[in-house]
């Protein structure tokens, strides 16, 4: 199984829980991060007085899925979060040793 | 039960009786006497017709007994009936004044100056107005009225009022006259002005904001009470005040008009307020960490709140409900829609986008310009000074701000003193003798401005030493007895938690 990591903007969030759903990918963590990449931080303007503000509001998303999923998970979230834009994010695969369910004690890929 | 309700009723009535007729004794007692050293027969009681006087004096909020004296300046008659009461409608519209300057402290600025600040140091602000809402009560009631609104015999007379005479609200009743008018209670008076020594001292705080220390800003407070407020107050609006241009328009020395306050309020607070600054210096981390306003919400809230409080303190300040009054709230509308409305143009025009804060900068400082003003000009005067408003204090805090370098942290000074400078002399520009006729440089019943301008320049000027200086003095004293700012850990943690031991907001 892999764990995938999927940092995109905010707006996304409901277009890619959409597509995953589809998939048949029901379960996932979000959270609210902020961050900045090649995409440049934007200016706000108080009176007078200039602050630029690097870091920007973005969604990181988690969602473990077993090793046949992968691909198809993937596409679907670069599909569902590009707006072609810079700032749209970026998605990292890692493994995973093992997933349990606390309420039944399940292990493995039926766990996921 | 019904025994003792007869024997209490009893027992009142006789006492009620033998008052009366002890009073009806000493009465005649002293009718007696007063028989026996030959004193003048007893004016005559009022006719119908005088008494009518008296209420269309009421009506027209112009003094009873003007037309009852002769040229010694005695009563022709006894007093009317309607003299030494309030007028109900006077007295009605200047407690909802004075109800609605305090709104503007509490929470208009409170709010206004709040929400600008860093989400670590939101409660410092609200903590801070609050403590200066009760100290400054305190003080006026064991003195300042007394100081600010005492007659003041002698020398300091035009200066500062007395210690004795209203000194722990002695004689501050509901009867009207006196520093009050025929027409409003002595009481509600005292309470209105309050109002207005709160929130001067409430709108300094703008530029020291988060790196003050809460004692220094308690004893600070108290100094600058007595060395520049008191003072000040006394000389633009006494009965003896040395600028007094309209309530001493005899004796003053600088024959200067201030309808609600714009040097007595808005320049001694920002010219007080930038040397507060200087003194203090900058924020840590000022011109490199991120010092946007943590919610323009609450600033915007705040703002509106002052716009309508502002009536009170604007309109209020004729201290009646008639047509003066009228004039000042119309002139407050117009100046302060239209300075909210040229402001945001600006920024659209020179940055590209017209801002919220924009909107509520520009408001604001119509207010503080038109403060001077509304009683003395007409409509298209409030206009020129809606524009004025919105463009003089703009540039100010855009480039003026930014080439000095200062850390005048809410443009206490952009906005209060600049504007008020601004519309003071305005006032002296835009003054309309038809609108009110206590213009004190005037011809033939217009006014002339040449000469105003000129009062008004040197009142101008004392207004900025007195504030300036007082200021040096005061910021100096209260380093040495307790120190200004507080360590840089605090300030970097924000005052919040180490100064009231609460965060504005949790999760």
């Amino acid at each position: 199984m892999k764990k995938i990591d999927a940092i995109i903007k905010p707006f996304k969030l409901e277009e890619v829980k959409d597509a995953l759903s589809e998939l048949g990918i029901e379960g996932m963590t979000v959270s609210e991060v902020k961050g900045f990449g090649r995409q440049k931080g934007h200016t706000e303007i108080y009176r007078g007085s200039e602050y630029t503000v690097d870091f920007l509001p973005k969604i990181k998303l988690e969602i473990v899925v077993t090793d046949a999923q992968v691909d198809a998970a993937v596409g679907a979230i670069i599909k569902a979060a590009k707006t072609g834009k810079i700032g749209d994010g970026k998605v990292f695969v890692s493994p995973v040793e093992t997933a349990i369910r606390i309420r039944t004690e399940e292990k493995g890929d039926s766990a996921v | 039960m019904k025994k003792h309700l007869l024997a209490i009723s009893l027992m009142a009535i006789t006492a009620f009786s033998a008052t009366t007729l002890h009073a009806q004794d000493t009465n005649a007692a002293a009718a007696t006497t007063n028989a026996a050293a030959a004193t003048p027969p007893p004016l005559p009681v009022p006719t119908l017709e005088q008494r009518v006087t008296g209420l269309e004096a009421y009506i027209a909020d112009s003094d009873p007994s003007a037309s009852l004296k002769d040229t010694n300046g005695n009563m022709i008659c006894q007093n009317l009936p309607v003299m030494n009461t309030a007028g109900p409608g006077h007295n009605a519209w200047m407690m909802t004044s004075t109800a609605l300057v305090l709104f503007m402290t509490l929470p208009g600025l409170a709010l206004f100056y709040g929400g600008m600040v860093r989400k670590k140091n939101v409660l410092s602000v609200l903590a801070q107005c609050f403590l200066i809402t009760g100290l400054v009560t305190i003080l006026w009631y064991i003195c300042g009225f007394s100081m600010a609104f005492g007659p003041g015999t002698g020398a300091h007379g035009p200066f500062w009022g007395d210690l004795g005479t209203y000194a722990f609200f002695k004689g501050v009743t509901g009867a009207p006259g006196g520093v009050s008018t025929a027409w409003v209670s002595l009481d509600v008076f005292s309470c209105f002005q309050l109002t207005f020594a709160i929130i001067t001292p409430a709108l300094i705080i703008g530029s020291i904001a988060e790196r003050m220390k809460f004692k220094a800003i308690l004893v600070f407070m108290t100094l600058w009470m007595f060395v520049v407020y008191f003072p000040l107050a006394h000389m633009v609006w006494s009965g003896t005040g040395w600028m007094s241009g309209a309530a001493n328009a005899s004796g003053a020395a600088i024959k200067a008009i201030d309808f609600a306050g714009g040097t007595v309020v808005h320049m001694s607070s920002g010219w007080s307020a930038i040397v507060l600054c200087l003194i203090l210096g900058k924020r840590v981390g000022f011109g490199k960490d991120n010092f946007a306003p943590h919610s323009l919400v609450l600033t915007y809230i705040g703002t509106a709140m002052l716009w309508v409080g502002w009536y009170g303190f604007n309109a209020g300040s004729e201290v009646g409900s008639d047509g003066t009054a009228g004039n000042a709230f119309t002139t407050t509308t117009l100046a302060t829609a239209i300075a909210s409305f040229v402001w945001p143009m600006w920024e659209w025009l020179v940055k590209g986008k017209p801002s919220v804060l924009g909107f509520c900068s520009g408001a604001v400082a119509g207010l503080v310009v038109i403060t001077p003003a509304c009683g003395w000009v007409n409509p298209t005067g409030a206009v020129w000074i809606g524009i004025a408003a919105g463009t003089i204090p703009w540039f100010m805090c855009y480039k003026v701000k930014a080439w000095l370098g200062y850390d005048d942290a809410l443009d206490t000074f952009g906005v209060h003193a600049i504007g008020g400078t601004v519309g003071a002399i305005m006032t002296g520009l835009l003054c309309d003798a038809s609108v009110n006729s206590l213009v004190p440089m005037q011809t033939n019943g217009v006014a002339d401005h040449a000469k105003q301008v000129v009062e008004q320049f040197k009142a101008v000027g004392v207004t900025i030493v007195l504030s300036v200086v007082g200021t040096i003095i005061c910021t100096y004293i209260t380093k040495v007895l307790v120190g200004l700012r507080p360590a840089e850990e605090v300030e970097m943690a924000g005052l919040d938690e180490s100064e009231h031991g609460e965060l504005g907001y949790h999760g």
